[in-house]
């Protein structure tokens, strides 16, 4: 997996609330049997006029003007700021997928759906949770200038703005070292076989009919 | 010490190890694969030259991409290369791991949510999951069920178990018993439109009440699928005698004495009365009345006898940005009578709602009728090739298209129009599936979530009418 230690990247605001699974990668490109190429068609109805299709070539594709990873001022952004219960929907994969193909190394909101966060940690793309009032003064801030960028330290578990704010969020402990250190989270359970081994030959004396 | 709750002693009976960083090791009996978010972890394991831990204890079934029209010619018959490609790839993983599955041909194959439970290959006290959100319906069983990611996916494939964080116990008790003509899918609706779609985030919710146990096994399924469109993840309902009559003689189910052993297991799987819960919400049954989604989350739902929202009427500044964005994208008027929405197509189907009771309850309000002429198309789609056989039995399928509505081959379909069906630009759809999202039919498709019975008196009268007053007439 691929590791997240700390970056400073520009950021992206993306105003709305409830954002779900379909408008970040709707469902005509979950027909492919890759991991990669998802990114061109990142928050495709949003991003194009017209109706993507797989394997479209997307360069000459009509661009909606008024959507925010359009504006030339977020391009190459890493960080996506983002408004509550962000990713909430379908337990795709592709969602993180498509973001982290597209650049995105971070996503923050106020909170996030359950799925899609957990998600997020398997493909190294950190998702943050910042309170209400934090995203709100983020949002103001990179409306107003342009080239705004965040640092972001998994290790801290701190944001910090251009201005010198210091936000701090929370991570869960195994999830984080998983991230330190690009860990491959079968590999970490497989170190637990015997306890799996064991706890099936209590189960299956306990209730044989699910090992039938 | 207060009592469990049955997402407590599900959990309790399926850690196979606290991790000293508060995380669990949660042992997976059941894995249900589906050709959508399978191929990246079959890809995975082969990488890292692993093996199926249980390969007994998953069951697999292409649903998402199937055609629903004539299927002779099986997989080679499926138009679009994409589509196919990955329902040929499920096959060829299931064969080179040796796991079971029901192929494209195969009478048992359907939508992976209608499998399981029809199969017995669900059970109470099982943990359940799939790489597809709605695997909540089995929580209807009592029995510990979620979606989970395609990583997740791979490590069930290799361990057998998942890493996972106890959620919170959430309580949504329905008390009294609905009216005539309210299903669960108006329960739950209900439900959604009361605590939102963030309103179960982080928890498990138990259905329970009077109105939960007065439901059919496919009314319960139903309320569970859609705990997800509320946020959570889990959605569970108590063991009872409805669930094991249901179970019993089902091809998974256990047999002779090990029915009896498990049978007598089954009846601890219900929340102690002194359980304590995070959170409860209780809704009054007799006060539901048949819903309908007029926007584009679950939550944006009212009794089918309201107006639309008026923007200028919420002073949230979120909220109103959300309903006039909604209104936008629906073509709707603010204050505008939901009976007034007029329907260019009416999908009947899904793992919300596609099973022989849904099929018998929208087939008893078509019965003698017509669909309306102004209605573009009417789709019937069965959950699966089993339910598909039963309604021919049982002569539904020539009292749909005697009515006018098509009948179809089973599938996830329109659902989310991964397949040929799909609605067009700016088209209303009454659809009995789960979500209403923008562009989840089809591109700038609107969709509008309701029960079968509803979707089907939708059909005939060619705009939303109160299916209670409809039967009537
Ligand atoms: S019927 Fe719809 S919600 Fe259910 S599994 Fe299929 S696509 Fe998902």
């Amino acid at each position: 997996m691929k590791q997240f230690t700390s970056m400073n990247g520009l950021v992206a605001p993306l105003d709305r609330a409830n954002v779900d699974t379909d408008m970040i990668i709707p469902k005509q490109f979950l027909k492919s049997i890759k991991r990669t190429g998802f990114g061109k068609n990142l928050f495709d109805e949003l991003r194009y006029m017209d109706e993507g299709q797989p394997d479209q070539d997307c360069d000459n594709r009509p661009l909606n003007p008024d959507f925010v990873l359009n504006q030339a001022r977020y391009q190459g952004a890493s960080v996506l700021l983002a408004r509550q219960n962000f990713g909430c929907g379908s337990s795709r994969e592709h969602a993180p997928w498509a973001l982290d193909d597209f650049g995105f190394r971070s996503v923050i909101a106020p909170s996030f759906a359950d799925i899609f966060f957990n998600n997020c940690f398997k493909n190294g793309l950190l998702p943050i949770v910042l309170t209400e009032s934090e995203v709100d003064q983020l949002f103001s801030e990179v409306e107003a200038s342009e080239g705004y960028a965040l640092a972001i330290d998994l290790e801290q578990q701190t944001v910090t703005t251009p201005g010198g704010d210091v936000f701090t969020f929370e991570v869960d402990a195994f999830r984080k070292h998983c991230l330190l250190n690009g860990l491959d989270d079968i590999g970490v359970t497989l170190e637990d076989a015997d306890a799996i081994r064991s706890y099936e030959e209590e189960r299956r004396k306990a209730a044989p009919w699910l090992f039938a | 010490m207060a009592g469990k709750t049955l997402y407590d002693k599900l959990w309790d009976a399926h850690e196979v190890k606290r991790r000293a960083d508060g995380s669990s090791l949660i042992y997976i009996d059941r894995q249900l694969l589906h050709e959508v978010t399978s191929p990246q972890a079959f890809e995975g394991l082969r990488l890292a030259g692993r093996a199926p831990w249980r390969i007994d204890a998953n069951l697999a079934t292409p649903d998402h991409n199937v055609p629903t029209t004539d299927r002779k010619e099986g997989v080679a018959g499926i138009e679009d290369p994409v589509s196919r490609i990955q329902v040929q790839t499920l096959d060829e993983n299931c064969e080179e791991f040796g796991i079971t599955e029901f192929k494209m041909l195969d009478q048992r194959q359907g939508i992976v949510h209608v499998i399981g439970p029809e199969q017995g290959a669900t059970l109470p006290g099982m943990t359940v999951v799939c790489g597809d959100s709605h695997t909540s319906t089995h929580g209807a069983f009592g029995a510990l069920a979620h979606g989970i990611g395609t990583s997740e996916v791979e490590h069930v494939l290799a361990t057998q178990t998942l890493v996972q964080k106890k959620m919170k116990n959430m309580l949504v008790k329905v008390n009294g018993s609905v009216g005539p003509g309210i299903t669960g899918k108006d329960i739950v609706l209900a439900v959604i439109g009361r605590i939102g779609t963030a309103g179960g985030n982080g928890c498990a919710i138990e259905f329970a009440g009077q109105a939960i146990e007065e439901l059919s096994m496919e009314g319960r399924m139903t309320v569970c699928n859609m705990a997800i469109e509320a946020g959570a993840r889990v959605g569970v309902i108590g063991v009872d005698q409805t669930t094991i009559d249901y179970v019993k003689g089902r091809p998974y189910a256990p047999k002779g004495d090990l029915w009896d052993k498990a049978v007598a297991a089954w009846q601890d799987l219900k929340s102690d009365p002194d359980a304590h819960f995070d959170k409860v919400v209780e809704i009054n049954a007799a006060d539901i009345a048949p819903q309908v989604t007029w926007g584009t989350s679950p939550e944006m739902v009212l009794p089918v006898h309201e107006t639309v929202p008026n923007p200028e009427r919420i002073d949230d500044a979120v909220k109103k940005e959300g309903v006039e964005r909604a209104l936008q994208y629906m073509g709707l008027k603010a204050d505008m009578p939901i009976s007034e929405i007029k329907l260019d197509r009416v999908f009947i189907g899904s793992c919300t709602n596609s099973r022989i009771e849904d099929l018998r309850q929208a087939a008893q309000v078509v019965k003698g009728r017509k669909v309306a002429a102004s209605l573009k198309q009417a789709l019937v789609v069965p959950g699966s090739g089993l339910v598909k056989a039963q309604a021919e039995q049982e002569g539904l399928d020539k009292v749909f298209t005697d009515a006018g509505l098509e009948w179809r081959e089973p599938g996830c379909s329109m659902c989310l129009a991964m397949n040929a069906d799909k609605l067009g630009q700016g088209e209303h759809c009454a659809s009995t599936s789960n979500r209403n999202f923008e562009g989840r039919q089809g591109f700038g498709g609107r969709t509008h979530l309701v029960s079968p019975a509803m979707a089907a008196a939708a059909a005939v009268a060619g705009h939303f009418v109160d299916v209670r007053e409809f039967v009537k007439s």
